[in-house]
């Protein structure tokens, strides 16, 4: 059982001080929830002991679900109702997945372009997969505090492109978790290392997952983590060398096929386990049974690397890449960090040792140091460590650009940009007496509309008639400290504007995950009203709190005037708390005192800002 | 008083001038990101964290000008009332356009990794030259007018290596 705390002398012992915060790794082949404690990160296990969760779920008959470990053990007997390795789907379409046809699934495509797979209990999209997963950690969190969960910090791949943060941020809603940031793995996995072994320079972390591929090379100087370049393969992992594997022992026996659900299933397993022996024997046998025939294959360890060599070539391109972006050279990179399950295959081991010249760092657990550092993260966007050293400084992975004419892309912000950003550029009309444009907000890398992924389009409308050329429309992309972009234009002579909150056309809109919330997890209608006071009032405090601390530290920058209105404003606030039943009206309420202190946060900002500098020049001096 | 609308150099404390010490504006943008960045507020309600996200991007944006020779002679160019007009005016001396084209031709006939390396190193120590010339005139002769020409030349620059590594990435 867990010990109940006792605050600090001199600190609050307000009970919403102390926040129950939680980083989770949602990973393609398995995930993990962890959580510090005690000032200590560590992975939450399951009432068996077992902190990791097979992302696997099986859609049963009726109700039912199986997930985790319990699904992985259906999948062979129904194979069409049990999802695994779901993360390779979200934020895609139908067209992404190429080798649908190796996956004993039934894909079809929903409205917004997004993919479903066919289940007994209907389509499910992978946002509704994905939630499965992150409710049941979230349980096993709530269960392990028995309370409530403040907030998550959840782990993407950082290769991922908008759609597909969107998608991972759509499920976490789903899920009932507040997301306190999405932040990029191998970023993570820096957190857990470099606060654990007090390291500073440059540092590249190797991330080879189920499903997924990222290089970040970071530099780490006294707790400030900097991403200088981050580069990748989203559609990259293990599950590729399973599926070339599998297809090679296929090949050693012609007559064979799997064509059946169960067939596939069968033959990936065992390629997978046959994967797993060869990174310590040098020759295994792959065995299936199949129901045309039963499979037994002999492959060398060297058999396997020449048949994955494409796929390793792949991973060290993109490290290439990165190390180029950095413009750093190869000796200028004290560590390689290794990350993800399938850095345990010995071919990728000698291709990274080969690339950066010297051997790689495993010594922290490759499956767990993701999950710890998001838990790290966690913590300090709770507030539960104000004074925390720890600041993240990271980038945007791919391009954000506006199509123009002749189907071009002309980029708006490049690649490798460290975020919170905002970039403007001007553009103009192409036709006398245009009175509208219509932006089409595009990510990715090449000059190509169509080779690029299409994340938005919106119509600014209302130009005054002009000779072609003369308006004047800047365009402004903003992108927050999760990676998520909006976008802005305005027409500069007659003012007109609009605006749009990046939400890909895969992602789900506010009111689709409205109704599904309503739909699933047994959640009431009546305990979503409850747990929603329950969080306007917990935000009121917050902010009221805030306040407070605020007006203690710099209450002399305020007017008289202007400190009679902000008390007004509290006032009325802390009268409501109390008495206020609906959450939309506390909600507001909150709101006004944010909107009523703005002017106080930008004076206090200017003065800290000058006051850092300050401090700086006496060092220097 | 130091706000959003203060200039790049006094907001990160350094002189106003071409030359500047990479590892102190690298320090400088730590230490203000830590004052400003977002994660600093998350727990002190929405009016703090758009203030906050207001500073960091602006931070962010100085940062990125002032650590990158071209767009900080740019700045340096317009703050002086040295108009750059990039997309108007393209005229540059003969001889530069002759060098471009000649770059140009070697870029299409190379068809090696070694060879576009040599190329791309070429390029580097023309830019170098470049930005040599640049801090002169800008620093000592206090001639941004003059400076204005370079500006240009060194976007033809940077444009051509780009494609010089788009080729590189294309080959490796």
């Amino acid at each position: 059982m867990a010990l109940l705390q006792i605050s600090e002398p001199g600190q609050s012992p307000d009970p919403h001080q102390r926040r129950i915060a939680v980083g989770i790794d949602l990973g393609t082949t398995h995930s993990l929830v962890a959580s510090v404690r005690n000032g200590v990160a560590e992975c939450l296990p399951d009432d068996d002991g077992r902190v990791i969760l097979p992302s696997v779920v099986r859609f049963m008959p009726g109700q039912g679900r199986q997930i985790g470990f319990d699904a992985v053990q259906s999948a062979a007997s129904d194979p069409v109702n049990t999802i695994s390795s779901v993360k390779r789907f979200m934020g895609r379409g139908l067209n992404d997945i190429a080798d649908r046809s190796k996956l004993p699934y039934e894909f079809t495509a929903s409205e917004q372009g997004m993919l479903s797979i066919q289940t007994v209990q209907g389509p499910k999209s992978p946002v509704e997969v994905s939630a499965e997963i992150l409710a049941t950690l979230r349980f096993r969190a709530e269960d392990t505090f028995n309370d409530d969960i403040y907030g998550a910090v959840i782990t993407v791949p950082a290769y991922f492109d908008d759609a597909q943060r969107q998608a991972t941020k759509d499920a976490a809603q789903l899920a009932g978790l507040n997301v306190l940031r999405l932040i990029n793995e191998p970023t993570a996995a820096a957190i857990a290392y470099g606060l654990d072994n007090a390291s500073e320079g440059v540092y590249a972390v190797f991330d080879l997952g189920g499903g997924t591929f990222d290089i970040s090379i970071l530099r780490l100087t006294q707790g400030v983590f900097e991403v200088l370049s981050t580069g990748g393969d989203s559609a990259l992992g293990g599950d590729d060398y399973d599926q070339v594997l599998a297809d090679a022992a296929m090949a050693r026996q012609p007559g064979l096929q799997a064509v059946t659900a169960e067939d596939k299933t069968v033959l990936k397993a065992a390629a997978r386990a046959a994967k797993e022996a060869l990174t310590s024997a040098e020759d295994i046998t792959l065995n299936a049974a199949l129901s045309t025939g039963s499979l037994s294959a002999a492959i060398s360890r060297a058999d396997f690397e020449q048949a994955t060599q494409a796929l390793t070539a792949r991973c060290i391109t993109a490290v290439r890449k990165a190390q180029r972006d950095a413009q750093l050279a190869k000796d200028d990179v004290q560590g390689v960090v290794m990350v993800g399950g399938s850095t345990r295959m010995p071919q990728i081991q000698q291709a990274v040792a080969e690339f950066f010249g010297q051997a790689p760092l495993n010594n922290l657990n490759p499956d767990e140091v993701v999950a710890l550092g998001a838990s790290i993260q966690a913590n300090q966007l709770a507030g539960n460590n104000a004074a925390g050293e720890l600041l993240l400084l990271d980038v945007i992975p791919l391009s954000l650009g506006i199509e123009t004419m002749g189907g071009l892309v002309e980029r708006i912000i490049p690649r490798n940009q460290t975020i919170p950003t905002a970039m403007a550029q001007d553009f103009t009309t192409y036709q006398d007496g245009q009175t509208a444009l219509a932006l089409h907000v595009v990510q990715g890398e090449r000059d190509l509309v169509q080779d690029c992924r299409s994340l938005a389009r919106f119509e600014l409308r209302g130009i005054p008639p002009m000779a072609a050329g003369a308006a004047r429309i800047r365009v402004t992309f903003t992108v927050d400290a999760d990676g998520l972009l909006s976008v802005g234009a305005k027409e500069q002579i007659s003012g007109v504007e609009a605006r749009i909150d990046v939400k890909p056309s895969y992602g789900l809109s506010d009111d689709q995950i409205a109704t599904m919330l309503q739909e699933s997890f047994t959640t009431a209608q009546a305990d979503m009203k409850a747990r929603a006071l329950v969080e306007a009032r917990v935000d009121a405090d917050r902010m009221l709190l805030a306040t407070r601390s605020a007006l203690a530290a710099d209450g002399r920058l305020l007017s008289a005037a202007e400190r009679a209105s902000i008390d007004a404003l509290m006032a009325t606030l802390q009268a409501a708390i109390p008495t206020e039943q609906d959450a939309k009206a506390l909600e507001d309420c909150t709101q006004a005192l944010a909107k009523g202190t703005e002017a106080f946060a930008a004076e206090r900002m200017n003065h800290s800002i000058q006051k850092a500098l300050a401090g700086q020049n006496i060092q220097s001096m | 008083m130091i706000s959003l609308q203060t200039n790049d150099f006094e907001l990160f404390d350094v002189p106003v001038q071409y030359a500047q010490d990479r590892a102190q504006l690298d320090a400088r943008w730590k230490v203000l990101q830590r004052e400003a960045h977002p994660d600093r507020f998350a727990a002190d309600g929405a009016a703090a964290q758009r203030v906050a996200m207001q500073w960091s991007v602006r931070i962010n944006e100085a940062y990125q000008r002032l650590k990158d020779p071209l767009k900080r002679a740019a700045y340096l160019c317009e703050m002086q009332g040295a108009r750059v007009q990039a997309e108007n005016n393209t005229a540059m001396p003969a001889a530069f356009l002759m060098q471009q084209m000649e770059w140009r031709e070697n870029l299409e006939d190379t068809g090696s990794a070694q060879g576009l390396e040599a190329l791309a190193d070429e390029v580097a120590a023309e830019q170098r030259r470049v930005q040599q010339t640049l801090g002169d005139l800008l620093d000592v002769a206090k001639d941004p007018a003059q400076a204005v020409g370079q500006v240009r030349a060194l976007m033809f620059i940077e444009r051509f290596t780009q494609e010089v590594n788009a080729k590189l990435d294309r080959l490796t």
